[in-house]
């Protein structure tokens, strides 16, 4: 019976070292990759960027949000106005029309985007996720049902039916946007995870748990949601993209909480101001930059991660 | 699937074997109660324990399903959760049967893994972190976490090199004597049965064809099936010559051959072969066959006559 003994030895270590050590080994494994990977590392460097303007708004925009501007440094009319001034050292973008710093609220515009890209993403996938596992493991009635409302939803252009909810229900606070936002956009995510959990199922592992007695609430959440939790990861991450957009746009037509100030809002003052020919074309032209290059950032590090930790676009 | 008859003593091993597509595992799922939704009990009975297996109710045979049988799958490799720890997967079935607490669990894996021989600091570790004969004594650790009374090893070395094979085999013979299980072991491998088993039963065809202990139908075939494969089996003493093969193909079980359903493949077959079909009988003490060459043997009255299958 000799040849049982077989197996290495591995230091004795405590349950939670030992599990940290395994959580901490799988990090790494993957930010080895995300380093190799251009994309990745070009994404991150973009939402790095806009995270630091994000958290250090309050320290590196010289003015706050909705703070009146009294000086007139850089007025161009006669008499100086505060408002509507070009750009100039003192006000790098220019003033507004109430009058504001207009590069001070695209920084402070960078927290909106995210703590809204970010919740509304995070709605979307909890929804979709939901959907989607439960559409994919249950079938049935309950899976047509599902699937076919998705359908319906999805058939609608997703934005025309985002403006028509936000409009009738009413922006009134970040919540309510991010509401908005999170469940109008979940129907992409429920598909893409349905699909994964089709495939899952039918692993033989899943079979084994059936066997052993193991509850179907249980085999969905021990067995199922973890083998298809970086998928849905890295889907939440294209999901704040997206979502990014979808603030902009309802924030450009007007449908925006009172008392936020957003890239989108920015850009609906701009053009109502007639940015172009008050000679401050910048007006429009920032905000429009950090919009694309938000969701951009995003959507390099979502595809980079999806092609990481998804393991059916794993290259070897 | 028809005419399946055999009974399993407690601490004894039965071997069943036969080509790919006879019944072995079908027989093993009946007696889990886990035919797929296309597969149906519709005669016979399956006595455990003197309790008729296919007459339970589903949260019945739930209860009995891994605490008092189990079954180790073939294909080790794919039965873990490649996302889960390999403790923790076989932590799952004594929670859920014996309405432990988890940390208790633990302690009964630690122990398990140490029963089949692997070192418990491992219980941390991920499956694709484990070889392949080491994934299958985790599947074994799992087969016996709530003390079973009957272990079905379903083609347990399958897919495994010949060193790791002789290691599980040697591994489930002991665990088998030390924890006085009763096992049934699938195989098309015979060298496999005569290792472990007791008895063997020669399945061909989705129906048995001969039962015996291991020493008789290896020495003493009765059907002409079993002499087949066992003239099939090549002798390391003897002369080099090409083992004698069976002619034919395995028939289709859509479609069955009347009769006998070895008869297209036997060479001993004769008229009576072709029309009616043999049913398991006693051929000598202990032996059981289904052949028309022994006078015992009747003719299955067709789909009258319920076939009873008999675990224990």
């Amino acid at each position: 019976m000799g040849a049982v003994e077989v197996v290495t030895k591995k230091p004795a270590v405590s349950p939670l070292r030992a599990t940290l050590r395994v959580g901490w080994k799988r990090i790494k494994d993957v930010w080895t990759q995300i380093y190799h990977s251009k994309n990745a590392m070009a994404g991150l460097a973009i939402l790095v960027f806009f995270a630091v303007l994000a958290l250090g708004a309050p320290f590196i925009a010289p003015y706050g949000p909705t703070q009146k501007i009294t000086d007139t440094a850089c007025s161009i009319t006669s008499p100086p106005i505060s408002a509507l001034q070009p750009p100039c050292p003192a006000h790098l973008l220019g003033t507004s029309y109430f009058p504001y710093d207009i590069y001070s609220q695209v920084i402070w515009g960078t927290q909106v985007s995210f703590i809204v890209g970010i919740m509304s993403a995070v709605v979307a996938s909890v929804v979709g996720t939901a959907v989607g596992l439960i559409s994919g493991y249950v079938g049935g009635w309950i899976d047509e049902v599902l699937m076919r409302f998705n359908d319906v939803v999805l058939s609608i252009p997703w934005l025309v039916l985002m403006i028509i909810v936000a409009a009738k229900v009413g922006v009134v606070d970040l919540t309510s946007l991010i509401l908005v936002i999170g469940l109008t956009g979940w129907s992409v995510t429920a598909r893409v995870i349905r699909s994964q959990v089709l495939s899952i199922k039918e692993r033989m592992f899943v079979e084994r748990a059936k066997m052993v007695g193991t509850p179907n609430w249980r085999i969905l959440m021990r067995h199922i949601f973890p083998n298809a939790f970086p998928l849905i990861f890295a889907n939440t991450i294209l999901t704040v993209a997206v979502s990014i957009l979808s603030e902009s746009v309802l924030a450009f037509l007007g449908l925006r909480p009172p008392d936020t100030v957003s890239w989108g809002r920015i850009i609906a003052e701009a053009i109502d101001n007639g940015a172009v020919t008050i000679g401050n074309p910048l007006w429009l032209i920032i905000p429009g930059l950090c919009i694309v290059f938000l969701v951009f950032g995003f959507y390099l590090f979502g595809y980079a991660l999806d092609e990481i930790l998804n393991p059916r676009l794993r290259r070897r | 699937m028809e005419g399946v008859n055999f009974t399993l003593n407690e601490g004894e091993a039965l071997g069943l074997a036969g080509e790919s597509g006879c019944g072995k595992t079908t027989t093993a799922l009946s007696i889990m109660r886990l035919l797929p939704y296309n597969g149906k009990i519709k005669r016979g009975q399956i006595l455990f324990n003197g309790r008729d297996i296919v007459r339970l109710s589903e949260p019945t045979i739930q209860k009995i399903r891994w605490k008092d049988i189990s079954i180790i799958f073939q294909g080790a490799m794919n039965s873990l959760n490649p996302v889960r720890r390999v403790g923790t997967q076989i932590a799952e079935p004594i929670i859920l049967h014996e309405k432990v607490e988890e940390k208790e669990a633990m302690k009964r894996v630690e122990d398990l893994l140490q029963l089949v021989g692997i070192n418990k600091e491992r219980m941390r570790d991920y499956p694709h972190e484990f070889s392949g004969g080491m994934r299958q004594r985790v599947m074994i650790a799992m087969a016996l976490a709530c003390n079973p009374k009957l272990v079905i090893a379903d083609e347990p070395v399958t897919a495994l090199d010949v060193m790791i094979q002789a290691q599980i085999l040697e591994l489930l013979e002991r665990l088998r004597r030390e924890l006085h299980l009763s096992m049934i072991l699938i195989s098309h491998d015979l060298s496999v049965m005569a290792e472990t088993c007791d008895t063997i039963a020669i399945m061909y065809g989705g129906k048995m064809m001969e039962f015996g202990t291991k020493m008789d139908v290896f020495t003493d075939p009765k059907h002409p099936y079993t002499q087949g494969l066992v003239a099939a089996f090549p002798d390391i003493r003897g002369q080099r010559v090409m083992p004698a093969a069976i002619p034919g193909d395995v028939p289709s079980l859509i479609n069955p051959p009347p009769g006998c359903v070895f008869h297209p493949r036997c060479k001993f077959a004769f008229e009576r072969c072709s029309k009616a079909e043999p049913a398991l009988a006693e051929v000598t003490p202990g032996r059981r066959a289904a052949c028309f060459l022994y006078p015992e043997v009747q003719e299955v009255m067709p789909r009258t006559q319920a076939a009873p299958a008999t675990a224990r």
